[in-house]
């Protein structure tokens, strides 16, 4: 049996993994669905945002909104949480691989 | 003015639970403690681990939390059982529970009363006097503004911040706009966001408190030669998500919603405002909890994203994740899925709505899953070693 293609775009919007950018100042938004490298991911902002995934991004991880360089914030909830340790490309993964705490840095 | 059927105490606070506490004085009373409580229907007690062989701040911290689950609205009346050579003596605790209450008080000293099984017979014959004396008292309308609420996060992931500590915080708001007092805690949670606290603190006292307690916690963690922010984020945090400190407290602080914050309190100290208050507790979930029930809080509001099963001998621990699959996976301990602030944008206040209605079923007496299934551990901070 052939499985038909989506009948409209609102329809191939549901099965794309979903994004939450929390506050409109931040850079990285949160995967609420699992992503896998190459997915493109619907970011829920007012008009959506679309992006690729460069790489997997774990349910409720975040992930890049835009290329970040080594020594950028990184900002989530409107504030810093931290720096990148290593240049993100847009839309891969953001955690302790390539993030750490401002004070930590510092010591 | 917004009631709720409660249990009105002689000292004119107001419980949503009618327990009598068997209060053991130190470690050497746990136990028979344990085999009072175990006799007589409607007791409860804890695993008190501490009270002997504390310098003088760690045993101030034991006497407030003794003294405040005594006082504590959701107690009737309390047993206390002391071993008699214990640095929390029985003249201590009773003096320091009088403080605080005047409701019904036995005490018990094991080694005056002739070893276990004396004290044992003669301590449950009072809690079984005092367990039914409570039982006469019968559920009164009372101001919602009696109710004092702790909030408390445990097993954070990035849903907490997401959703079930937004919804937290919306309780929050509504409690204090009702003129209740909710608690805000967990002062290792308040680093990296201390300046959005500061910012609505009532006064410049309350702001520099909340500038002090934070320092005074650094100092303290750096003074032994430690770092607060090993092991937090706590593994499970990192694996949900939450990749720094700051991010936790970030998504930590939503537990307070946005009102005014109008008061700074020790551990296990009782608010004198109403409206949001913040008390120093740990980020450790269980000796937060135990510095809020001590404060006087009849329930606590518990996020979790990975799942929780804390309860707390005696005040309802109501469980909220944010987390869908958590909700799944852990739903005998978790009461609330507060999941759908992420999948249905919109649903907060209708969320809101449920929620509050769910903390006064349970504030009238509807049991919570972590009370259902007995959960009773708890703990109490401490500054250093026995000595």
């Amino acid at each position: 049996m052939v499985r038909q293609a989506p009948a409209d775009c609102e329809e191939r919007e549901g099965t794309m993994p979903k994004a939450i950018l929390v506050n409109p100042k931040d850079n990285v938004a949160v995967a609420v669905e699992p992503v896998r490298k190459g997915d493109e991911i619907l970011v829920q902002t007012e008009p959506p945002l679309r992006l690729t995934a460069a790489t997997d991004v774990t349910v409720y991880h975040k992930f890049a909104l835009r290329d970040l360089s080594r020594g950028d914030s990184v900002v989530k909830y409107g504030e810093e949480i931290g720096v990148a340790t290593a240049d993100i490309p847009k839309g891969a993964h953001v955690h302790v691989h390539n993030v750490t705490s401002r004070s930590l840095l510092e010591e | 003015m917004e009631t709720f059927l409660g249990y009105k105490r002689p000292d004119g606070r107001v419980g949503v639970r009618n327990h009598v506490l068997i209060l053991p004085a130190s470690m050497c009373a746990s136990d028979v403690a344990r085999m009072v409580a175990a006799q007589v229907k409607n007791a409860v007690t804890f695993n008190n681990q501490l009270g002997c062989s504390q310098v003088h701040k760690d045993q101030q911290y034991i006497m407030d939390v003794m003294a405040g689950y005594a006082a504590n609205p959701n107690v009737y009346g309390t047993v206390i059982v002391s071993l008699g050579c214990e640095n929390c003596q029985m003249d201590l605790v009773e003096a320091a529970i009088r403080e605080r209450t005047n409701k019904p008080l036995e005490k018990f000293i094991i080694q005056e009363e002739g070893g276990t099984i004396r004290t044992v017979e003669k301590a449950t014959r009072a809690a079984m006097k005092l367990v039914q004396e409570a039982s006469l008292l019968q559920r009164e309308p009372c101001p919602v503004s009696e109710l004092i609420v702790g909030t408390e996060c445990g097993g954070s992931d990035p849903t907490s911040g997401l959703a079930a500590n937004i919804l937290v915080g919306e309780l929050s708001d509504r409690l204090a706009a009702l003129g209740g007092t909710p608690i805000l805690s967990e002062t290792t949670e308040f680093i990296g966001a201390e300046h959005i606290l500061a910012a609505r603190a009532k006064d410049e006292t309350v702001k520099n408190r909340i500038y002090e307690i934070i320092k005074r916690y650094e100092d303290h963690i750096k003074n032994i030669g430690e770092d607060i922010r090993d092991g937090n984020p706590s593994p499970g945090n990192k694996a949900g998500g939450i990749t720094t400190l700051e991010e936790k407290s970030l998504g930590c602080i939503h537990k307070g919603g946005h009102s005014v914050i109008n008061e700074v309190l020790e551990y296990a100290e009782e608010p004198h405002e109403k409206g949001l208050v913040i008390m120093d507790t740990p980020g450790n979930d269980m000796s937060s909890i135990a510095g809020m029930i001590a404060g006087g809080a009849q329930i606590v509001v518990f996020t979790s994203g990975r799942g929780a099963p804390t309860g707390h001998p005696i005040a309802p621990v109501i469980k909220i994740t944010g987390n869908r699959e958590t909700y799944k996976a852990m739903e005998d301990n978790t009461d609330v899925d507060a999941s759908s602030i992420i999948y249905k944008p919109g649903s907060l206040q209708e969320l809101g709505d449920l929620f509050l209605q769910e903390v006064f079923e349970v504030a009238q007496g509807k049991l919570t899953k972590a009370e259902i299934l007995n959960f009773m551990e708890t703990a109490v901070v401490r500054l250093c070693n026995f000595v």
